[in-house]
C-alpha cells in the first residue's frame, strides 16, 4: 500500500512539475507543433501525395509517436540532473523499494508527454488532418502504451551514463538518428540493407509505426503508408520494454550505489 | 546508534581511497561532529550512513541494521539534511513536506491537501506554527529565504522521527543570523526528541557544540574526543611573554627553569603552574604579557597540520 503511494506520489510530482513551470511547457511543445504545422503541410505542398500518401498526416502521425516516445524517454534520462539536486536525493534516500522509484518516474513523465500529444491531436484537426472521435478514442491508451515505451527506453539509457554531460553528449547518437530510422517524416521501407538493418534497430521505430497501424487503421477513407504488420509491431514492443525495464531496473539499482 | 568499522570507499577511477578505513561509534542522543577540511571525506562518510553509496570495505551499522544489507531499514531509521537543498522548487512548502510524508509510508497518496489524513494536516499546522510560517506553508518555495529553507528541510526530515539525524554542513551559505536560529532551532529539536545528531562541517564554533568531534583529513581520522579534550590534548594554554632586553628574559627563564619555546615574544607552557606565580618570579621588565587559551580551532589547524606531514 505505501509503495503504491510512494509510485503514485512520484507520478504526481512529475505532472505538478509539468504543469507549473510554464517554460518548460513551451518548450516541449515547439517542436511536435513546428514539425506537424511546417513541415508536413510543406512536403504535402511540395511533393502532392505521392502514391496518394497525404504528407501532412504522414508527418503527424510520425511526431505523434516521436514526441510521447521521446519525451518519455528524455524525462527519465532527467533522472540522472535530478540526483544531484533538488527533490530527487530525497526520494533516493527513503525506504521505498528502488522498483517504485522506477515505476513512478515512468508513469509520471508518461503523464507529461500525454498533454503534448492531446496538442499535436487538436492543432493537427485544427488545420485539416482527419481526426474522428473513434482514432482519439482508440489512439489514447496506445499513446500512454508508446510512453510508457519510450520511459523504459529512456530508463535504460539511463542506467549506463554516469553524469547529466554523458547524457548530452550522447543524445545525437541515441535520439536523433532515430528520427529518420524511425521514420517520423521519412520512407523506412524499401531502404537499402545496411540502412534497413539499422532502422530494423530503432526502438522509436516500432512506436511510430505502430500509432501508423492504429491511425491508418481506425481513420476510413484514408491512404495507408508502407508499414510493418500491426502484430510485429506488437511483439517487438512488448518484448523490448519488458527488457529495458528488467535490465534497466537492475543496472540503475546498481549503478545508482557503486559510484 | 552508530558503529563504523574499517570504511573504506574508493571512488571509480579514483588513485587513492576518499574514506580510508575508519572507525567510530555514537551513543543514542549523541551530538556528533565531523569536521574537516574540504576533501576529507565528510560527505563520503555521510552517504554511505545514508546508505545511497556503496563502501569498498568495512561496515557500517545504524541502531544495529548494516547500511548495505539492511538499507531499507536504515533508511526508515535516518532523516538527512543535504549538503544541497533537496526541496522541490516547483512545490510548496506542504506539498515538499506531503511528499515525504508518503514516501515514508507513514500516509497515503492523495493529490490534494484537503484529501490528507487528519492526523497529516494537525501535524503540519502544527510544524507551520513552530517554524513561525502558518501563512507561508502553502506558498511555492521559492518566495522562501535561504533560512527558511534550511528550517523547512529540518522540519520535513523530522517527519518520520527518524532516530538519527544527519547533516551535511547544513548552514553552509547561510549568514549569520539564519545560522542562529537554525542553531536554536536544532537545539529545541534536541532536547525534546533525544534524536541522535551527526554533523559536518567546517565551522568551528559549530563542532564546539558537540557533545563529541571527530577530525577528519584525507580520509583518516586524525582526532576524536570532546571539543575540551582535543583542545587539553592539543593546544596548550601558554603565556606569551615579550622584554626590550630579550637576552636578559631567556637567562632569567633558564634560571628559573620555564620552558620556553619561540625567539621572541616568547612562550611559556603554563601546565597546571600558576599563571601569577610565574609571572611575579620574573623580574626582568616586560613590555609584553598575554596568556593563550586554546579554541578548537588551534586545535584543529594543528591536527590537521600534523596529519598533512
Amino acid at each position: 500500500m505505501s509503495e503504491l503511494s510512494a509510485v503514485a506520489v512520484i507520478a504526481h510530482r512529475d505532472f505538478v512539475k509539468l504543469l507549473r513551470d510554464r517554460l518548460r511547457i513551451v518548450a516541449d511543445f515547439a517542436l511536435p507543433l513546428t514539425l506537424v504545422l511546417l513541415l508536413g503541410p510543406m512536403l504535402q505542398a511540395g511533393y502532392g501525395s505521392p502514391g496518394g500518401l497525404n504528407l501532412t498526416t504522414f508527418v503527424f502521425t510520425g511526431v505523434l509517436a516521436q514526441t510521447v516516445w521521446q519525451s518519455a524517454a528524455l524525462g527519465l534520462i532527467s533522472l540522472i540532473a535530478d540526483r544531484e539536486e533538488d527533490f530527487s536525493q530525497e526520494i533516493f534516500v527513503s525506504p521505498i523499494s528502488r522498483y517504485s522509484i522506477v515505476a513512478g518516474k515512468i508513469i509520471g513523465e508518461s503523464l507529461v508527454a500525454l498533454p503534448q500529444a492531446l496538442a499535436i491531436l487538436v492543432v493537427a484537426a485544427l488545420i485539416g488532418v482527419p481526426v474522428s472521435l473513434t482514432v482519439m478514442v482508440a489512439l489514447l491508451p496506445i499513446l500512454l502504451a508508446m510512453a510508457i515505451y519510450g520511459g523504459a527506453f529512456g530508463l535504460l539509457i539511463l542506467s549506463n551514463i554516469a553524469s547529466q554531460r554523458t547524457a548530452n553528449q550522447i543524445f545525437p547518437f541515441v535520439m536523433l538518428p532515430q528520427f529518420f530510422l524511425a521514420g517520423v517524416f521519412n520512407p523506412i521501407h524499401n531502404l537499402p540493407p545496411v540502412l534497413a538493418a539499422l532502422s530494423a534497430l530503432s526502438p522509436m521505430r516500432y512506436a511510430v509505426e505502430l500509432i501508423r497501424n492504429v491511425y491508418y487503421g481506425t481513420q476510413v477513407g484514408l491512404v495507408a503508408p508502407a508499414t510493418s504488420p500491426l502484430a510485429l509491431n506488437v511483439v517487438v514492443i512488448a518484448a523490448s520494454l519488458l527488457g529495458f525495464i528488467v535490465i534497466g531496473t537492475a543496472l540503475f539499482v546498481r549503478s545508482e550505489r557503486n559510484r | 546508534m552508530i558503529r563504523v568499522e574499517s570504511l573504506v570507499k574508493r571512488y571509480r577511477k579514483a588513485k587513492r581511497n576518499a574514506v580510508d578505513g575508519i572507525d567510530f561509534e555514537v551513543e543514542a542522543g549523541e551530538f556528533f561532529a565531523l569536521l574537516g577540511p574540504n576533501g576529507a571525506g565528510k560527505t563520503t562518510t555521510l552517504s554511505i550512513l545514508t546508505t545511497t553509496l556503496a563502501p569498498t570495505a568495512g561496515r557500517a551499522l545504524i541502531d544495529g541494521h548494516d547500511v548495505v544489507a539492511e538499507a531499507a531499514a536504515v533508511r526508515r531509521k535516518v532523516g538527512i539534511i543535504f549538503q544541497r537543498p533537496s526541496l522541490d522548487r516547483n512545490l510548496t512548502a506542504e506539498e515538499n513536506v506531503r511528499f515525504h510524508a508518503i514516501l515514508y509510508g507513514l500516509y497515503s497518496y492523495a493529490p490534494i491537501y484537503r484529501l490528507m489524513a487528519p492526523a497529516y494536516r494537525r501535524q503540519v499546522e502544527e510544524s507551520a506554527a513552530l517554524l513561525g510560517l502558518t501563512r507561508e506553508i502553502f506558498d511555492p518555495i521559492r518566495t522562501y529565504s535561504g533560512g527558511m529553507l534550511r528550517k523547512l528541510e529540518i522540519v520535513r526530515s523530522l517527519i518520520h522521527r527518524p532516530k538519527v539525524l544527519f547533516l551535511d554542513e547544513p548552514t553552509a551559505g547561510l549568514d549569520a543570523p539564519s545560522r542562529r536560529t537554525l542553531w536554536q532551532y536544532l537545539t529545541t529539536v534536541r532536547r525534546e526528541s533525544g534524536t541522535t545528531i551527526v554533523l559536518t562541517t567546517h565551522y568551528l564554533e559549530e563542532a564546539e557544540q558537540a557533545d563529541r568531534t571527530c577530525i577528519l583529513n584525507h580520509g583518516r581520522i586524525a582526532a576524536t574526543g570532546t571539543p575540551e579534550a582535543l583542545k587539553a590534548e592539543i593546544a596548550r594554554e601558554y603565556l606569551l611573554v615579550d622584554a626590550a632586553d630579550r637576552r636578559r628574559l631567556t637567562d632569567e627563564l633558564g634560571r628559573l627553569g620555564l620552558p620556553l619555546a619561540g625567539s621572541g615574544p616568547f612562550q611559556i607552557p603554563i601546565e597546571g603552574r600558576s599563571t601569577h606565580a610565574t609571572l611575579r618570579a620574573i623580574e626582568t621588565p616586560l613590555t609584553l604579557v598575554r596568556t593563550h587559551a586554546p579554541s578548537l580551532e588551534d586545535a584543529y589547524l594543528e591536527i590537521v597540520g600534523r596529519s598533512d606531514e
